[in-house]
């Protein structure tokens, strides 16, 4: 479709006479894919690595592209409306850590789990919901995701269980999903999203022991953005090695 | 015996037959004596049985039988798949239950007594109260929270406390509290059958206690509805309203004042969220005088929402005399035995308050 577009673009410049800046070179001559080196992870109780080199295919990349770039407006107009009091209560934003979401969903299927804290619209987006849906759900419509009873922190859609206020409390209700997947025999998994300030709640530590215990079905990925609400890392953490702190568990960064 | 005496009255009409062709008894088949441990026991069996989903998860409540014997057998008949042993560790556990519940199973989640239940309460509370509206339906979270509740013999202050007027302060929950044999049993399946997050408010020194159950309620299908009260003796000059234990105690003392001409019609709760009201009201309409008993603390207590809600609705100008409420003393629980038994109703306090309300 590119081909036709430039060729056509081309054919125009050609037959006005103007000089043809438009392309020299077509769609076409784009690879469809490339490699990227990426950062080699620190492991905890694991054998080897991911690998450091990644193969995405053009389209993988538009995808994603047009993903976190849609989660990035979205989140800045949502900042606009709350400043102007159209958003009540709380709203936490997601611009900066839009790769996060869009790379789990690259990895996950929508008929794999996910849970996360309150930081949520991305991954409301991410699993399904629309923008329409998530903007009148904050500015407390009817159409809204919730019917705009739940706001920013209570967002649901199918195998994405919200949207959690209680620092912590999502993560040991992933481990149950994980266990009811387990349960009914499917080969489904639940991501299990938490802060870096949540990282320091006991029922985390719970919940870590009796997913090891158990061998559920989970992955619990810490997002460390250096600050548990106003405080940062160093002055809430002992060990700031969230990867670790699951002990028994195998850990990445 | 006892198990192949229940099995051949659960066999109904046919049972009867064989019993008559044996030429053994010719009177039907009698209601049966179950300890409400074995109700509860007899509930989970069959709503595990009928429904793959149902699952029960606690402390001991595999390998152990139950810390009070209640889960006696079923992880022998069902296994480590459907009866699941957990650390102790009650945030997490319940938060997992709830996890599963919102995923699509029906936990049962057994806190070992409600006192335990205050380390999750944020999880029942903010996880599965809340869930279904704030989701506008989206998400429902069909779980049963059940475990011993109130006061037991010498456990003292940090084990005995009342957790009812806790949960039925919250809307999103249902809180049921039986307290005979018959209760217990259906109260429980209708629980479990229930889609909304129910905490199930049983008693310990209840457990041990035999009480009828008719052929009816022995049956698979027999549940109790929740929401609805019981009048277990019915009258005319007084209300006793009670939940739990004290059903019995003012029973008793039901007994001790008929002697003495006074006719207590008394009501068994069944439910505390929601609350019966309409059965509450009627029973003042007829009698003009209200006493409520209950094992937990007065302040913001069950007693209390019913004074309220008996005041706010038509009864109240059917009242002969304030309403009177027997709780709890309001203090933590003291150990020895005879701090112990004057700071919970007794029989005689029960007396003392329907002679005052009545000013004989």
């Amino acid at each position: 479709m590119l081909t036709n577009i430039s060729g056509v673009l081309r054919a125009c410049a050609q037959r006005n006479g103007a000089a043809a800046v438009v392309s020299a070179r077509t769609y076409a001559d784009f690879t469809t894919q490339a490699t990227f080196e990426i950062k080699k992870c620190d492991v905890h109780k694991l054998d080897e690595a991911p690998a450091t080199q990644v193969v995405m295919t053009r389209d993988e990349g538009l995808q994603y592209y047009r993903t976190m770039q849609t989660m990035r407006r979205m989140e800045l107009k949502a900042d606009q409306l709350y400043k102007q009091k159209i958003i009540r209560g709380f709203c936490h934003l997601y611009d900066g850590q839009e790769a996060c979401a869009v790379g789990i969903e690259a990895s996950i299927k929508l008929t794999d789990h996910l849970i996360t804290a309150y930081r949520a619209h991305g991954y409301t987006f991410t699993r399904g919901g629309t923008v329409k849906e998530i903007m009148a759900e904050l500015t407390g419509r009817r159409s809204g995701i919730a019917k705009g009873k739940g706001g920013s922190m209570h967002m649901y859609c199918k195998n994405f269980y919200g949207g959690n206020g209680i620092v912590g409390a999502q993560v040991p209700l992933g481990a149950g999903v994980a266990l009811a997947c387990r349960y009914k025999g499917t080969d489904e998994l639940c991501v299990c999203l938490y802060g870096d300030g949540a990282a320091n709640q006991g029922q985390i530590f719970e919940t870590y022991n009796m997913a090891a215990l158990w061998k559920l079905p989970v992955i619990f990925i810490c997002e460390n953005n250096r600050y548990g609400m106003g405080t940062s890392v160093e002055r809430a953490a002992a060990s700031t090695d969230y990867f670790k702190r699951g002990e028994f568990i195998p850990g990445l960064r | 015996m006892a198990t192949s005496l229940r099995c051949f009255l659960r066999s109904g009409k046919q049972a009867v037959l064989v019993v008559a062709r044996r030429g053994i008894h010719r009177s039907p088949p009698a209601a049966l004596q179950v300890t409400v441990r074995d109700a509860l026991n007899q509930a989970m069996d069959e709503e595990l049985e009928r429904d793959e989903r149902v699952f029960l998860l606690g402390e001991e409540v595999a390998q152990y039988d139950g810390a009070y014997k209640v889960s006696r057998g079923l992880w022998k008949k069902y296994g480590d798949k459907r009866i699941i042993d957990t650390p102790i560790s009650e945030m997490g556990f319940a938060g997992i239950a709830i996890g599963a519940a919102m995923a699509g199973l029906r936990p049962i989640c057994e806190f070992m007594t409600f006192n335990f239940s205050m380390q999750a309460i944020d999880q029942v509370i903010n996880s599965a109260a809340k869930t279904y509206y704030m989701s506008a339906g989206l998400q429902p979270v069909p779980i049963v929270f059940r475990g011993p509740n109130g006061a037991s013999a010498g456990v003292a202050a940090q084990h005995s406390q009342c957790f009812a007027a806790w949960y039925a302060h919250c809307p999103g929950l249902k809180v049921v509290s039986p307290w005979n044999s018959e209760d217990a049993k259906g109260l429980l399946k209708s629980a479990i059958r229930d889609d909304n997050p129910v905490v199930f408010l049983e008693n310990e020194l209840l457990y041990g206690v035999p009480f009828e159950m008719s052929e009816e309620s022995q049956s698979k299908d027999f549940t109790v509805p929740i929401g609805k009260a019981k009048i277990e003796r019915p009258g005319t000059h007084i209300t006793l309203v009670s939940h739990s234990r004290y059903v019995g105690h003012c029973l008793d003392a039901a007994a001790v004042l008929a002697k003495e001409g006074i006719d207590c019609e008394v009501i068994n709760l069944r439910t505390i969220r929601p609350l019966d009201v309409e059965c509450i009201e009627s029973s003042v309409m007829k009698t003009n005088h209200l006493v409520t008993v209950e094992g937990g603390w007065p302040q913001f207590g069950v007693g209390a929402e019913i004074c309220a809600r008996i005041m706010e609705g038509s009864a109240f100008n059917y009242l002969d005399s304030p309403v009177t409420r027997v709780t709890g003393v309001d203090i933590p629980m003291p150990y020895a035995k005879i701090l112990e038994e004057h700071s919970l109703p007794q029989v005689k306090d029960i007396i003392f308050s329907v002679k005052k309300t009545l000013n004989v």
